[in-house]
């Protein structure tokens, strides 16, 4: 197809070019003239214009998506809020507005000069936000004496609402003003000074689901910086709501049972990894910490020796005590190093290298099988299983259920809990592992350390013979444009493989501990469901010999911990409880963790019934 | 395909004054977004940078392939640019109220954008493979109507106006440049004048209320109770405070405090206007024209029809985007969101205004070549 033929001669048509150029000249001289009609003739009236600039952009705050529980009952919604913002380019009599709103609101005159001489304020004619929820009497206050207070502007906007108070503060987290850093970070030119975003908690980690667009009001400003006429708005689209695993009547049940004693509990459904409760005491009011805290007040929560800030479901590392029986089990089972009928005579002590290995109980509990060891706790029977297993058999056992390493929920600084191995020792400590230190850690001491969310799961794949979902406080979310929900499906991290037969017995003996006329944990015992479960008691000081613990002072005293299944014969619920200091896991741990499967079990949902 | 005589024909003054505008566009979306997006701002003019420099490896590839061997593509790009165009109304991501861009994860691709150049190639081809000693006939104005409309319908549909206009420009100076034959011109004014409340009504409801709202804002500004002319009026407020010398680098009070909107795409014209005063619009627009004029010189020494044809097309589309956006920016043309080509931030039209140019240069390349 060679189109391009020896008479294709393009001079009659260039010829024709001439007109094009002289249209094309035509319109570069109509632009240069228009040029100069705005730049020279009208070049000082636009010059004037510029300099009294009266638009300004104002920012719409958007309100967050709303947060519910696992039944749609409303954790957290949005109340309006009197914010005042301060527009200091508005401003002549800088010294004259200062002094009278130091009267006005409740600020004192040192921090409002503070706020404003803030860097990160620093965008000219951008309006600074100075105190969020003004009361009534400081928004009358001000508005009666508009004409005195050039710039300064009241906006109302959504403030977070947390319905509930502290009730799963933690989990839940609370909103606040963006920080210098945050913004740097968040690398969205769209996010402004003086956002509010989620500062922990669920807030933080789904904050950009919930928080919504910002929208904007082009307004026409008088001298003073006060609004006349608004030129144009668009409207801010609120952020999508989100529904939480938990179930709030078991959340406020567990809450109650925790009652004022520092620790936590954690509840969660073992078939799928969904967290059911989670409470951890001293809690703190979300309400209190999402409206601009002042910084003495800030310094009374951070600095509170109680650590209400701390969540120490995923963030309290302590001794698992006892409760690690289950880990040594499991190990000594599987590696053949014991099999469950084999007695083993406990003396009340165990001589091991120089030392005495002590157990809890003076004078021993006499010959014990894997059964009966588990249900009494007998430490003697485990020092012997640690014995034969080694630091590195145990610990491998250890990893395989999830320990040592953090769960992966979602929520900021979760901690991982320690699971010594003899390399770890060298790398850590400098030096090599004794074997001594296997018995401490055959018994949840020493150098173990883990967090109440890691046994939750634990036992959970216990009940599960092996099979382990990652914990995660998300159901679902909504979508506020189309309404449509995105559940989240559970997430198995596969299954821990050991022989059907282990789990079998260990679920047979961590029953017996609740049911049996020796178990440690028959405070445990419900009339309505079947439960099994652990105690553990993990000491804070190095028990010295004839030293009762119960003796000592509160702070020194040891750590109460039960962990828990149920029902047994098909596990729904699997729940783990900390009590700082509690003493004794029976006594003060077990009660808390029965009550929460009661009233998670009560709701008469319908039963699996799966033969195990 | 970089022999002697492409070096030899080599316009390096043309290289030049591109290079030349490219750098003022870089420093303006600079000083814009120094404090308007302080933690984007470097990976806004970093960007379009990156970009420029694409642009000049597209700019050489269109220059070193024989522009009739891209002619004899030039149905098969047409194809693929009408499917990209239908694809993005099925799949194409939506931003400010119109759907316009296909992303492809590191760049968000729009074809609109792309189909202005193949459109320019269809009907270079078209008119010059036939020779025209009386002008069109009506049955030969047909084809070119076709080509253009289907495109034309499916961008008026995301809804893009600008790139809508340009696609009824172009092919109509190049109509212009062939001539019609008395009967045919007759008939066209006929039919268009019979047509025109149709097309309009069809126009007019394609286009979203914004869209609307700048035109009327345009016609009649003082209709304008909430603000369309915003805008409008916020750039002439930037351009006319420059005045003779500007007000220098950073120094524009109206873009650097956020008055002035899209100071980086469509209103970088103002951003320039506002910092370096009438001075510096005047150095501006002689490099424009330099640019355009190389273009018009490209056109006529062209060896052959086609060339002439495409030629004149890339530069009937520049002008128009250059007084469109400028004349936008002036207050003497409605609000329509055209780029200014080779200064507005954005990869796509910064990669067709390059490859644009690139066919220009391999137009001129090529004057002295006999037969292939």
């Amino acid at each position: 197809m060679d189109i391009y033929t020896s008479s294709d001669n393009p001079r009659e048509i260039q010829n024709r070019l001439g007109y094009l150029m002289v249209g094309i000249v035509v319109i570069f001289a109509a632009l240069l003239l228009r040029a100069w009609y705005l730049q020279i003739t009208k070049g000082s009236y636009y010059k004037e214009q510029s300099e009294n600039n009266r638009v300004r952009v104002v920012y719409i705050q958007p309100p967050r998506g709303l947060i519910f529980d696992r039944h749609g009952e409303l954790l957290a919604n949005n109340v309006p809020s009197f914010n005042l913002y301060l527009v200091l380019e508005d401003i002549s009599d800088k010294k004259g507005v200062l002094d009278l709103l130091a009267r006005f609101i409740q600020m004192d005159r040192g921090e409002l000069e503070r706020k404003i001489n803030s860097p990160k304020n620093n965008v000219p004619y951008m309006p600074m936000k100075v105190k969020e929820g003004l009361s009534l009497k400081e928004v009358a206050l001000i508005e009666s004496h508009r004409l005195d207070l050039a710039g300064t502007i009241l906006v109302p906007e959504p403030q977070r609402n947390y319905l509930c108070g502290p009730l799963a503060a933690h989990l839940l987290g609370y909103v606040g003003e963006i920080s210098p850093a945050q913004l740097q970070e968040s690398g969205n030119e769209e996010t402004l000074p003086g956002t509010s975003v989620g500062q922990s908690g669920i807030e933080k980690t789904y904050d950009t689901h919930i928080r919504g667009e910002v929208g904007q009001k082009i307004i026409e400003v008088d001298a003073v910086g006060h609004e006349m006429k608004v030129l144009r708005v668009q409207e801010p689209a609120s952020g999508n709501d989100l529904y939480l695993t938990i179930d709030l009547n078991v959340q406020k049940v567990a809450e109650e049972a925790l009652g004022k004693d520092a620790g936590t509990i954690v509840a969660i459904n073992p078939r799928n990894g969904e967290i059911l409760a989670m409470v951890s005491h001293p809690a703190f009011d979300p309400n209190q910490l999402s409206q601009s805290l002042s910084p003495a007040d800030w310094e009374v929560l951070s600095s509170d020796p109680g650590h209400p800030l701390t969540n120490r479901a995923i963030q309290g590392q302590y001794p698992p005590g006892s409760t690690f029986k289950l880990v040594v089990s499991s190990a000594a089972l599987e590696t053949k190093e014991v099999t469950p009928e084999e007695p083993i005579l406990c003396t009340g002590g165990m001589l091991f290298g120089r030392r005495v290995y002590k157990d809890w109980k003076r004078g021993g509990h006499g010959v014990m099988d894997l059964h009966t060891a588990i249900v009494q706790s007998c430490d003697v029977y485990f020092y012997e299983m640690g014995r034969r297993l080694g630091i590195d058999r145990l610990a491998d056992y250890a990893f395989r259920y999830g320990l040592g390493q953090p769960t992966g929920i979602e929520l900021a600084s979760e901690k991982s809990g320690v699971i010594p191995t003899s390399q770890w020792k060298i790398r850590a400590k400098g030096e090599p592992w004794f074997p001594g230190e296997t018995l401490s850690a055959s018994i949840g001491q020493g150098f173990v350390t883990v967090t109440p969310i890691q046994m939750a799961n634990l036992i959970g794949t216990v009940a599960m013979s092996g099979i382990r979902y990652q914990p995660h406080l998300i159901k679902a979310i909504r979508d506020r444009v189309t309404g449509r929900l995105f559940e989240f499906p559970p997430v198995q991290l596969g299954k821990v493989e050991l022989a059907e037969g282990t789990y079998n017995a260990i679920r047979q003996a961590l029953s017996g501990v609740v049911s049996e006329p020796h178990g440690t944990g028959a405070a445990a015992r419900s009339p309505f469901v079947t439960i099994g479960g652990k105690t553990g008691t993990a000491q804070v000081v190095e028990a010295k010999p004839g030293v009762e613990t119960k003796s000592l002072p509160k702070e020194l005293q040891d750590h109460a911990w039960f962990i828990a299944f149920a029902p047994v014969e098909d596990p729904q619920i699997a729940v783990a409880v900390l009590v700082e200091h509690g003493g004794h896991g029976g006594e003060t741990a077990a009660p808390p963790a029965k009550r929460v499967i009661e009233e998670y079990l009560k709701n008469d949902r319908p039963s699996i019934h799966q033969q195990l | 395909m970089i022999d002697r005589r492409f070096i030899s024909s080599f316009d390096a003054w043309f290289v030049v004054v591109v290079l030349l505008i490219l750098s003022l566009g870089v420093l303006s979306i600079y000083t814009v977004t120094y404090t308007v997006a302080p933690k984007a701002h470097g990976a806004i003019y970093t960007k379009q940078v990156i970009w420029i420099f694409l642009g000049l490896i597209v700019f050489f590839i269109a220059a070193s392939i024989d522009y009739h061997e891209i002619a004899r593509f030039s149905t098969f790009l047409y194809a693929a640019g009408v499917v990209l165009l239908i694809l993005v109304l099925l799949v194409g991501r939506t931003g400010m109220g119109a759907r316009r861009w296909i992303s492809l994860g590191f760049f968000d691709l729009q074809p609109s954008e792309w189909i202005k150049l193949i459109v320019i190639i269809v009907l270079a081809r078209y008119f010059s493979n036939r020779s025209h000693p009386r002008g069109l006939s009506l049955l030969e104005l047909l084809v070119p109507v076709l080509w253009v409309g289907v495109p034309l319908i499916l961008v008026l549909k995301q809804p893009d106006l600008g790139t809508a206009l340009v696609l009824l420009f172009i092919p109509t100076v190049m109509i212009a440049l062939v001539g019609l034959r008395s009967r045919t011109a007759g008939f066209s004014v006929l039919v268009s004048l019979m047509a025109f409340p149709f097309i309009w009504e069809i126009f007019w409801n394609v286009l979203k209320p914004y869209q609307r709202n700048r035109l009327i804002a345009f016609i009649n500004p003082a209709v304008d109770p909430t603000g369309h002319g915003y805008h409008a009026l916020q750039s002439k407020i930037a351009i006319g405070s420059g005045g003779l010398f500007g007000k220098g680098l950073f120094g524009g009070t109206q873009s650097q405090l956020k008055f002035l909107p899209e100071g980086h795409t469509d209103f970088v014209f103002s951003v320039f206007a506002e910092e370096w005063g009438f001075v510096g619009v005047l150095v501006l627009l002689t490099l424009y024209f330099l640019l355009i004029w190389w273009g018009i010189d490209a056109a006529n020494k062209a060896k052959d029809h086609l060339g002439v044809f495409m030629a004149v097309g890339v530069v009937s589309m520049l002008v128009f985007y250059l007084a469109v956006n400028i004349g936008m920016t002036l207050g003497v043309a409605p609000v329509v969101g055209v780029p200014l080509p080779l200064m507005s931030y954005g990869g796509n039209s910064i990669l067709t205004t390059m490859a644009g140019l690139g066919l220009l240069l391999n137009i001129k390349i090529r004057r002295f070549m006999l037969f292939y």
